[in-house]
């Protein structure tokens, strides 16, 4: 570490008085702050001042140390389940020397926390980990600073103990008495190195999460538990299909509804707001009884889906251009080709979306479930021509959304009943159907593949053609962005986002080859679509290693040697060998009545390593199979906390097997038909396969994102094993047993 | 029309005014703030509302709440005991066996009621007792992991 002394920011400059006017008051109810069962000697947490942030560069933007012996944490990343409160107070604690039970953090509020933008793309350990990690770092080079000018001694000479500064002769203080409840004003300078992985002690360790306990308790946690004073409830009809309008509907009946305190219909958008949940409810039912639509068809039918992506007209990106890799993969020894599709898949939240808005004179606060609070509130300022400042977006944990479900639209469609219902709390929840038929569906793709090998099993050359829908629709600032916007009168067109990068994430896959290629054709669907875990790197990863696994079994080599052979990055190789060792794959016991299949994939081709093998089962009689284990193997860098990492691996691969075997959003030419758990069936309890999960940790390399790592190779696994089990290969996402060619099968 | 209903709540006896065909789950969240249940379907699908009537784990989502007079129901804010947690509880946060928590409710209601039926389940009569209870976040084998050893540590 530099010379500590040579630095010459006075303690005066440095701490500057709270004299800022702290606006507002702590807009969540007690219940919502992070009360932690501390230890006895820690007082009780009641919250920082609220204070907006003004820049992302000054450690204050992302920590705040009291005057009671406290740390709080801020961050613009959003909790959505996948436990990332508790990872970034290990990195903070990690830091700073400070006992994590002293540690709170609060997330994403546009009135005090950073603009990071989306909780999406598992960045949030690499984006606002790193960010917090420096702004801790940096914070505790201050604080010794401050020590030691107190003593007249180094800053090398101090040591911290759980938050205090101890000198050689034993003299101490904490950081909260040096601080004297003052902020933190210098800048972030990156010139501070944090800590090395070797002196950790929180970082790495299984930590529990805090939240946990709220949960099993009942204690209000969601955005859907929230309770304000005099807070109203509210209910939408959504028309029947995307484009329908509303030609007439008489309001009185509904008004005269008991509990009724207002019925709101501007152009095709129609909502009520009652007393109780339950009046909303009814008086949405009466609404959708009397509503005359305006019907307009979907013109694309699930039967003409495959056909109707394959016939995209235009020409594709190049992506990735080869000249010449026809002629190298009709010259290899071995050649392949093939076709694989994937349907429309649905985020379908258990808890149908919700969100909280009061209007007053000059503010909207607006509590959302959303991934990016900025975003949401940009868009909703220009939904309703306000100016940004005049809206304040919370954002509170929502069901889980895994990618961009009806978060965000419910967050619009609350704002629009607000401006109409002002001076009180509104709460907006979705019904089950609203979900299911409105939310933004991960894109519907295609995929031909062409590869070709030497005959040692050398891969030569790769072709990847993709079709896909976006996987970008997001709340980017624009009103349109909001499913509610095309409905009004007038209406804000409504503008899909663009065909990102996500469409051909993991297009090719990271094996070497003497030449590659990847043509993308944007697809213009008949659905809406978004981002959903994964992207296109789910699809993608599917399509790549159902391949491989084809070229493995045309060349007559071993799945994972095969891999193993064709990669030259060793931390790719590690997970593999890995899972051959931890699975007893060379003494795995083939039966006529099992298989087993192996996938791997790095997600994005730049993060996390994850390989995997799925166990089925099969039942020829019956014409079915059960995927009975999955094991995977993951390499995600420095592991901040192993079973935090463990819990999203293993959810990301229970979730997946759902998709990949079961899930197709159904609809016909009046709208969608997957309106509930019935028609929209996802893995349940009883057919969930045991899964298991091992790590390999990396400390001396830098953490990555993982929980969108087992996505892709998951569904290629199940898809290898049902070919390893019945000799029939299915492309034709979901993999159901009715596609599976049982005649054969020997 | 509104009427009285006399509710027995965790113990306690509560007499409401209400329309007498709301469902439980509604009363339950605003007039006992318990917001453990939770809405997810309306459908008898999903077991989001799980409460446990005389017993049982049942949804609340659609059955009228007049119809539960006489009844004893227990809500998950209710299974605390003195302070201490219910094992199922205690077993949920050791095995740290949530993500995004919206089921927990019902499976861990549904656990409940299991264990008191049947102390010793076998891993299948775990999975189908808690079959009724959907989980999007893929968080099953945790749930059946924290179920066996609240079995384990609740004396038969």
């Amino acid at each position: 570490m530099e010379d500590l002394q040579n630095m010459n920011s006075s303690r005066r400059s440095f701490l500057k008085s709270t004299g800022h006017l702290l606006i507002g008051f702590n807009l969540l109810p007690l219940t919502f702050c992070q009360t932690k069962g501390a230890p006895s000697e820690i007082p009780p947490y009641t919250g920082v001042p609220l204070r907006p942030t003004i820049d992302n560069k000054l450690i204050d933007s992302w920590i705040r140390l009291d005057a009671e012996g406290h740390l709080t944490v801020l961050s613009g990343k959003q909790e959505l389940g996948q436990g990332i409160k508790i990872a970034l107070i290990q990195i903070a604690a990690e830091e700073l020397d400070i006992h994590p039970d002293r540690c709170h953090i609060i997330n994403s509020d546009t009135g005090q926390t950073p603009n990071e933008g989306f909780t999406a793309g598992s960045n949030s350990v690499e984006g606002s980990g790193s960010a917090i990690r420096q702004a801790a770092a940096e914070a505790k080079y201050h604080l010794l600073k401050m020590a030691a000018q107190k003593w007249n001694v180094s800053p090398e000479s101090l040591r911290v103990e759980d938050g205090v500064v101890v000198t050689n002769s034993g003299e101490k203080v904490s950081y909260w008495e040096l601080l004297e409840g003052k902020f933190i004003e210098e800048r972030i300078s990156g010139d501070i190195k944090p800590k090395k992985p070797e002196d950790y002690r929180y970082v790495g360790k299984p930590l529990h999460r805090d939240d946990i306990r709220k949960l099993v308790t009942g204690e209000s946690h969601f955005v859907h538990d929230l309770k304000m004073p005099g807070m109203v409830h509210a209910r939408v009809l959504h028309p029947p299909s995307y484009d329908a309008t509303l030609e007439s509907i008489d309001l009185n009946q509904v008004e005269a509804l008991p509990g009724v305190l207002k019925v709101i219909r501007n152009g095709s958008f129609l909502a009520v707001v009652a007393e109780r949940e339950y009046q909303a409810v009814k008086a949405r039912e009466m609404l959708k009884e009397l509503a005359v639509w305006d019907k307009s068809p979907i013109t694309t039918l699930p039967d003409q889906l495959v056909d109707n992506v394959l016939n995209t007209s235009g020409n594709p990106d190049e992506v990735e251009v080869s000249p010449g890799i026809a002629e190298l993969i009709s010259k290899s020894a071995i050649r392949h080709q093939a076709d694989y599709f994937r349907p429309y898949h649905m985020h379908a939240s258990m808890g149908p979306s919700c969100a909280v808005a009061l209007w007053e004179p000059n503010l909207l606060t607006v509590w959302s479930a959303t991934q990016g609070v900025y975003p949401v509130r940009d868009s909703i300022a220009d939904l309703l021509t306000l100016d940004k400042e005049k809206v304040r977006c919370v954002g509170v944990p929502g069901s889980g959304c895994y990618g961009h479900n009806g978060a965000d639209d419910v967050s619009g469609e609350v704002a629009i009943i607000a401006k109409e219902f002002p001076g009180k709390h509104v709460r907006l929840q979705w019904m089950r159907e609203d979900e299911n038929k409105w939310e933004p569906y991960g894109t519907t793709m295609a995929f031909r593949l062409s590869g070709g090998l030497d005959s040692d099993g050398k891969l030569l050359g790769w072709d990847s053609i993709v079709w896909s829908d976006s996987h970008s629709t997001r709340p980017n600032g624009s009103g349109g962005s909001f499913i509610a916007a095309r409905t009004l009168d007038p209406p804000v067109e409504f503008r899909k986002g663009g065909w990102s990068g996500g469409s051909h994430r993991n297009g090719i896959p990271e094996y070497s080859f003497e030449a590659k290629q990847l043509h993308l054709f944007n697809y213009d669907g008949p659905l809406r679509t978004s981002s959903l875990r994964g992207l296109g790197a789910y699809a993608n990863t599917f399509a790549m290693e159902a391949f491989m696994d084809e070229l493995a079994h045309k060349a007559g080599k071993d799945p994972i040697d095969f891999r193993i052979k064709n990669l030259e990055d060793p931390r790719a190789r590690a997970v593999l060998e890995e899972l051959a060792q931890k699975t007893n794959w060379k003494n795995r016991s083939k039966s006529a009545n099992n298989g087993f299949g192996v996938a791997y994939a790095r997600y994005k081709n730049a993060t996390s390593y994850f390989a995997v093998l799925a166990e089925v089962e099969i039942d020829k009689a019956a014409k079915s199979y059960k995927l009975k284990k999955l094991t995977g193997v993951i390499d995600s860098g420095l592991t901040i906390n192993p079973d935090g990492l463990k819990n999203q691996t293993e959810g990301g691969m229970i979730q997946s097997a759902s998709w990949t075997m079961l899930e197709e959003v159904q609809f016909d030419e009046d709208g969608i038909t997957s309106v509930d758990w019935n028609t929209y069936p996802i893995l349940r309890m009883k057919y969930v396969p045991e899964v298991e999960v091992h790590i390999i940790d990396r400390p001396e390399t830098k953490p990555m994102g993982a929980g969108e790592a087992a996505m892709g190779p998951v569904a290629a696994a199940i898809a290898n094993a049902v070919f390893n089990a019945t000799g029939s290969r299915v492309r034709n996402l979901p993999i159901k047993p009715e596609k599976i060619d049982w005649e054969s099968v020997n | 029309m509104p009427q009285d209903i006399k509710l027995r709540v965790n113990g306690d006896t509560k007499t409401i005014s209400a329309d007498p065909e709301e469902p439980l789950l509604y009363i339950l969240r605003e007039e006992f703030a318990f917001k453990g249940a939770k809405y997810g379907c309306g459908l008898l699908q999903c077991g989001a509302c799980m409460v446990i009537v005389d017993q049982k784990a049942e949804p609340s989502c659609l059955r009228a709440c007049s119809s539960f007079e006489n009844t004893e129901i227990t809500t998950l804010e209710g299974l605390a005991q003195n302070g201490k947690l219910h094992p199922v509880q205690q077993a949920f946060i050791d095995t740290q066996a949530a993500q995004c928590g919206y089921c927990l409710n019902g499976m861990i209601m549904t656990a409940v009621a299991l264990l008191e039926e049947n102390p010793k389940p076998t891993e299948l009569e775990i999975r189908t007792a808690l079959n009724p209870v959907i989980c999007r976040c893929g968080t099953h084998s945790r749930f059946i992991k924290a179920v066996k050893l609240a079995s384990e540590n609740t004396k038969a």
